[in-house]
């Protein structure tokens, strides 16, 4: 069969499996406890991979997020006695501006350390009777600097300064995390893998116990095609409902978690966001994809050894 | 009609059929006759193409076999109308469903010929019986019905493996009656029967030539008949 022929029949077979036939449904005996198992499967896969599509897009978050504080987040602390911070922090952004590598430097406010701070000592939070260490924030282009250069130049020019190069414990998070991200997909593409494979071992079971259905209906004149279609649309819709199911069941329950902003969870919530909320949509459409196919080439090749 | 040149089949190293020539043209009767094993089964499938042959050309409708496509051959089976010896039914259809499957697998409107339908199944006497399910059925109403499904789709060659072989003689003479009818309309009939009295009576009514498998060859039957 060539790839035109095949692709033509698979296409007309997705369009008599939309518009439905009574009579060929008729032709092949219900299906029994295969077409429950697709169900539960279908389930509990559509499950599983809304859960992983969320941990997917959370993390893809994750990353997004830390890759673009990498560009802008180093910071030199000044931590010296009241006397001397000022000069130290002139000291310190004079080298800082000499530095190659380093786009711009700018210290903070007091209203951003206090933001800083707030989190742990709460809003109102007296400042000037704490010593708190002088912060400048520290731009980096592409490249980045020299971090141990630096390091040795400020403590020629600013012994009071310290930098706090925290890109260089970010990246390997945002490494992981995008590592992260992938696994979520590569989860997805195993459940759909999985799910192909349980709703092949179905059908085959279901067409092994409709042996002689299948022969006789060969034998006065049906058409592969015709005998497939009552099996695939059975399995289809089978696999497709109990997808639905899952994925609903699976949206609530990640609904239901509490929510990232209040909690200050670390991965900004496992849940989605926004526009994000349509994922889950693609799931039981998926699963109609894959048990079409499952069943279509399962079927097609246990016709193909009846004459 | 269906045209087989020095066909042989073979089946686990040996030939069951070997030289085999026949024409089967429009209009014509044939019993194909020969004792159990002697491959009338084997040969009836070649004409169906349920098997390929190993050597020689197998033509049914002009078309070589071998060349076929699977889709091709589903659709050429509608044109021959088979009654098995095991009259195979699907056990969860009614009578009237089984009947009527070859309309339904073609793509038929089997609503549009419920007449068509009734009058078939008026025909072999099966009115009263046409909603049980087969296993309810006696072995000549199995008969009966396999022969109405086999010419239900108006087809121009019935092939029938022993359909006298699980029923009375009484039985055998109206099965037989409906095949000389349908013959009488211009259907090619083949049957392959052992039953050499239900050949003789038939001969009586219609004119039939005669074939024996012997020796893995095909004959045309002598006076011994």
């Amino acid at each position: 069969m060539s790839i035109v022929t095949a692709v033509k029949d698979a296409l007309a077979s997705l369009g008599e499996l939309a518009g439905g036939d009574r009579a060929a449904d008729r032709v092949v005996p219900p299906t029994g406890f295969t077409a429950t198992l697709t169900t539960f499967t279908a389930a509990a896969m559509a499950f599983l991979a809304v859960f992983a599509l969320a941990l997917s897009l959370a993390t893809g978050r994750l990353a997004e997020r830390w890759a673009s504080e990498l560009a802008q987040t180093s910071t030199v602390r000044i931590s010296a006695p009241i006397e001397e911070i000022e000069a130290q922090t002139l000291a310190a952004q004079e080298v800082l501006r000499t530095t190659p590598g380093v786009i711009r430097s700018r210290i903070m406010s007091e209203e951003e350390q206090m933001l800083l701070l707030e989190p742990w000592f709460g809003p109102d939070l007296p400042l000037e009777d704490l010593p708190i260490p002088r912060l400048i924030e520290v731009v980096e282009d592409e490249k980045g600097y020299d971090a141990a250069g630096l390091r040795l130049r400020l403590a020629g020019e600013a012994p009071g300064a310290f930098l706090d190069d925290h890109t260089r414990w970010r990246r390997p998070l945002v490494s992981a995390a995008n590592r992260l991200r992938g696994l979520g997909w590569i989860a997805i593409a195993l459940i759909a893998f999985s799910t192909g494979a349980m709703i092949t071992l179905a059908a085959r079971a279901a067409l092994a116990a409709n042996a002689q259905v299948i022969r006789v209906t060969r034998l006065v004149g049906a058409r592969d095609v015709y005998i497939a279609r009552a099996f695939v649309r059975r399995f289809t819709i089978r696999a497709t409902l109990g997808a639905a199911v899952g994925t609903v069941l699976a949206t609530i329950a990640i609904a239901l978690l509490p929510d990232a902003a209040d909690e200050g969870a670390f991965l900004t919530g496992l849940g989605f966001q926004g526009w994000h909320w349509l994922w889950p949509l693609t799931i039981p459409l998926l699963a109609a994809l894959v048990a079409f196919w499952a069943t279509r080439s399962a079927a097609l090749r246990v016709l193909s050894e009846v004459k | 009609m269906i045209e087989l040149e020095n066909v042989a089949y073979s089946y686990g190293g040996g030939d069951l059929l070997t030289d085999i020539s026949l024409r089967l043209q429009a209009g014509s009767f044939h019993f194909l006759t020969g004792p159990s094993g002697a491959g009338k089964s084997t040969f009836l499938k070649l004409c169906y193409m349920e098997l390929a042959a190993s050597k020689g050309l197998v033509q049914v409708f002009d078309q070589d076999v071998a060349t076929l496509g699977r889709d091709q051959i589903a659709l050429n089976r509608r044109r021959i109308g088979v009654v098995h010896q095991e009259c195979q039914f699907l056990d969860h259809l009614s009578v009237a469903e089984n009947i009527a499957l070859p309309l339904t697998v073609s793509g038929r409107d089997v609503a549009g010929e419920r007449q068509n339908l009734a009058d078939l199944i008026n025909w072999v006497g099966l009115t009263k019986q046409q909603n049980q399910l087969p296993p309810e059925l006696s072995g000549g109403e199995r008969q009966r019905a396999a022969l109405a499904r086999a010419v239900i789709m108006g087809p121009d060659v019935i092939l029938a493996d022993e359909p006298t072989g699980n029923v009375d003689w009484e039985m055998s003479q109206r099965l037989m009656s409906l095949l000389i009818e349908l013959n009488k309309m211009g259907k090619s009939v083949l049957v392959a029967t052992h039953d050499l009295n239900l050949i003789r009576s038939t001969k009586a009514q219609v004119s039939a030539r005669v074939l024996r498998i012997k020796d893995k060859r095909l004959q045309l039957a002598g006076a011994d008949l």
